[in-house]
């Protein structure tokens, strides 16, 4: 089995992610765009970074590659697929998932480390987790402020898609916990089957036991369901 | 066929926050203009050649919905003028 990393001309969190899976005991290779999915593909991960400089929207360029034809029939057919950060945005931008990532309320970009509280954890990224336990993952992002229409956003909150919501670190939401704005405090999402899913929080970066917390394993370990 | 120029507008729709306009709004503000709303928007100018202006106009918008726009987010206009 082999998770295909797939890189676009501009993603940077790329490496870091194989890395982190391979750590995690994981076949992980990277994938350039333009060459397809691999036939032994049986997990696809779109990585962080900004592809195509971000031109147009975050994410737009990057959804419309070839690859991510071959993205959407794999996911389909079962393949579990994660979006991080850039990954999120163009998961959205391709309608992986519903609602689109766009402009952080701040106007800036923010890079820093924020709670997450799992609002659902039975799901392939959060069987890990106990459903309500506050997590700790570094973000990095201009374009991180979860939008889509508030009937839609309840749909998916009562369908139980909403994977993470920012946090303090007793879990409570507010607006002084939500670093971007998103509607309701939504840092990740699922698709139509919970075997999908994006996030702004960056899950590789708190995977490698040398390197301070490791929050982000259990969702990295959904490629193994 | 003809050469026109297509004009797509696409603007976040009413409701939807716009920090950018916010910052500029403020900026302005500081230089002490006076006003009571900011919208910005991106405009998009498409050179192409059509049977008519119709044709035009479609192929237009068929570009707004597939890529220069996110629905989710976003409305759009189109506006076709006949090349000079």
């Amino acid at each position: 089995m082999t998770i295909a990393v797939i890189q676009f001309g501009g993603s940077n969190c790329d490496r870091d992610s194989v890395q982190a899976l391979e750590a995690m005991g994981f076949d992980a290779e990277l994938v350039w765009h333009e060459d397809g999915l691999p036939d032994d593909t049986t997990g696809i991960m779109l990585p962080g970074g900004f592809s195509y400089g971000d031109y147009l929207r975050a994410g737009a360029m990057a959804a419309r590659s070839p690859i991510m034809q071959d993205v959407r029939e794999a996911a389909v057919d079962g393949t579990p697929v994660l979006g991080v950060c850039n990954g999120a945005q163009i998961g959205c931008e391709s309608s992986l998932t519903p609602g689109a990532f766009t402009t952080n309320e701040s106007a800036r970009f923010q890079c820093e480390h924020v709670h997450l509280r799992v609002e659902n954890a039975d799901t392939p990224w959060t069987g890990q987790y106990e459903e309500g336990e506050v997590i700790e993952l570094p973000i990095a992002h201009g374009e991180g402020r979860y939008e889509i229409t508030d009937d839609r956003l309840e749909e998916l909150e009562g369908d139980g898609r909403i994977l993470f919501k920012y946090c303090d670190a007793e879990g409570e939401v507010s607006p002084e916990a939500n670093p971007n704005g998103s509607k309701h405090a939504v840092a990740g999402v699922t698709g139509e089957s919970d075997h999908v899913a994006v996030m702004m929080p960056h899950p590789e970066r708190a995977s490698l036991e040398d390197l301070d917390r490791t929050d982000g394993q259990p969702v990295l370990s959904g490629f193994a369901d | 066929m003809t050469a026109f120029t297509a004009t797509v507008t696409v603007r976040l729709k009413r409701g939807v926050l716009d920090p950018e306009a916010a910052t500029t709004q403020r900026s302005l503000e500081r230089l002490g203009f006076e006003l009571d709303d900011l919208r910005s928007a991106d405009v998009f100018e498409l050179d192409l050649d059509a049977e008519d202006a119709e044709d035009a106009a479609d192929r237009a918008e068929e570009m707004a919905e597939r890529l220069l726009a996110n629905p989710t987010i976003h409305d759009y206009d189109v506006a076709v003028a006949e090349q000079e």
